[in-house]
């Protein structure tokens, strides 16, 4: 199970990698792997703001219909099309070409993000994923 | 579910699902493959060439002795006493006011022995309900369930796989509907032509203790021709596909064979009486009180189980199941209509998680084998 060192997680088994104070969101393998084959994606829209641990969005599998959260708050400044035509680029390709939206993050007073500061760290996040079996 | 604290039962072949990396998931109270890889990619493998699945979840009850056949026919809708040794029947029991309590095949596997199959989640119900209603017949009623793993070959391939694993066995002459005892790599095995799948194919009833021999034979037979492991999540959309229902879903004791489109599973003119039989034969003379149909959605999304069917905005029935198709290319659905929602007059939808999704009436079943 790949769990990418340079990326931060949620216990909801979302990934989070900033660039400045963008910050790019997806689900991990795990999480594509628990749910099967992703049918259908719904994202917020472009523009649209999201708060950190409240749902903006579902994904939906073969059996199941899980909700999406957004890990950050902040506003919605790009989501990836791609996954309309395609959905199963998120089990396919879960950390690239699976990507679900970009948020744009608002700076401290350094510029640095701000961030919630429970997300997780690689390695705490496959300690998670290990117990939860 | 019933929620117990008893721990899952596992399959004699769990072993070979660990092995594998199958995504394991509780159902019926046992421990089952849900998917090995990609459900969608197993599905095809299915319709394209084959898949085998462990289907050793399902209750098997032996009913034998001189009146079994007789005593089959009071326990359920069906003739049993009429089908030939070596043969199968797709039938139901229901309760005493017509309300089905299972869907089941029997075979008879001699002139004195049958062997029920029930859904795993109804095993002990319908263990009961058979002993407590043949008594008085000279026929003895066994929860067999234990003596039994259940393999399951299935797809076009089926066929050419299992034939030289299968020694003297003549797949050629066992007719869909039929099965014969014989060997599979060398182990007894009761080798019946049935599925669930909507493809020809196999069921390999054998000892637990062989289960992972003939599992592992099969498998590796099988995957030049394309043959792949294939979970419970396949099954589920491969059954819907060819329009089978599943007890839970389409059957239960709040509907009869006859709103499931299944009346002809009741046999009125068979000998002597048998239980439901007058709530069923009043059934038959109304009419079914809903309809079970089959649904396209206009969607990507999934029309799931229990979600609400609209007829011109209003009320009108229940989703049963729903899954993608993969060979549609679209979401299927099956659903029960109200008498008022029926017919080709309603614009019909279904709300899905708050959004009414156009749907369209399509014949069921979804999908039919062409060979």
């Amino acid at each position: 199970m790949s769990v990418p060192a340079d990326l931060r997680y949620t216990p909801e088994h979302e990934w989070v990698s900033i660039e400045g104070t963008t910050a790019s969101i997806g689900i991990t393998e795990y999480a594509a792997q628990q749910l099967g084959d992703v049918v259908y994606i719904s994202l917020p829209a472009a523009g649209a703001s999201v708060t950190a641990g409240e749902p903006c969005g579902e994904v939906e599998s073969v059996k199941s219909v899980s909700d999406l959260y957004s890990p950050v708050d902040g506003e919605v400044v790009e989501v990836n099309g791609e996954l309309e035509d395609d959905p199963s680029l998120v089990n396919a390709e879960p950390y690239t070409a699976g990507w679900m939206f970009r948020v744009r993050v608002a700076p401290d007073g350094n510029g640095d993000p701000v961030l919630p500061p429970d997300l997780l760290s690689a390695a705490e996040y496959e300690e998670l994923t290990k117990s939860a079996g | 579910m019933t929620s117990s604290a008893e721990p899952p039962r596992q399959t004699p072949l769990h072993a070979v699902h660990e092995r594998l990396g199958a995504t394991m998931t509780p159902f019926a109270g046992w421990q089952m493959p849900l998917r090995y890889a990609s459900e969608t990619a197993e599905h095809q493998a299915v319709r394209h060439a084959a898949g085998l699945f462990d289907l050793s979840h399902m209750g098997e009850i032996a009913v034998a002795g001189p009146e079994a056949g007789a005593a089959l026919d009071y326990a359920l809708v069906g003739n049993l006493s009429a089908l030939r040794p070596g043969r199968a029947r797709y039938t139901m029991i229901c309760a005493e006011d017509g309300g089905v309590l299972d869907d089941l095949v029997v075979y008879r596997l001699d002139e004195d022995e049958f062997l029920v199959i029930a859904n795993a989640s109804n095993t002990a119900v319908v263990f009961e309900s058979v002993r407590d209603r043949v008594a008085g017949h000279d026929a003895r009623v066994t929860d067999a369930t234990g003596d039994y793993a259940l393999v399951a070959i299935q797809g076009p391939e089926a066929a050419g796989i299992l034939a030289p694993l299968a020694g003297d066995l003549d797949l050629g002459a066992i007719r869909y509907y039929a099965g014969a005892f014989g060997a599979v790599a060398g182990r007894r095995a009761w080798v019946a032509r049935t599925g669930y799948t909507g493809e020809d194919g196999f069921e390999v009833f054998c000892r637990p203790e062989d289960a992972v021999h003939i599992w592992d034979a099969l498998a590796a037979a099988g995957a030049a021709a394309g043959l792949v492991p294939a979970g419970l999540a396949a099954r589920d959309t491969l059954r819907l596909e060819a329009g089978m229902p599943l007890y839970g879903n389409e059957l239960g004791p709040d509907v009869t064979p006859f709103e499931a489109g299944l009346g002809r599973v009741v046999k009125f003119d068979k000998p002597g009486e048998f239980v439901g039989r007058e709530a069923l034969a009043a059934r038959a003379a109304s009419g079914p009180i809903r309809r079970l149909v089959g649904l396209t959605v206009q969607s990507r999304r999934i029309a799931r189980h229990g979600y609400p069917v609209l007829a011109d905005g209003k009320p009108g029935g229940t989703v049963t199941s729903g899954a993608p198709s993969p060979t549609l290319g679209v979401p299927i659905a099956m659903a029960y209509l109200e008498p008022g929602a029926d017919g080709d007059n309603h614009v019909l939808a279904v709300g899905i998680r708050g959004a009414e999704v156009p749907v369209q009436l399509t014949d069921l079943p979804f999908y039919r084998r062409r060979h």
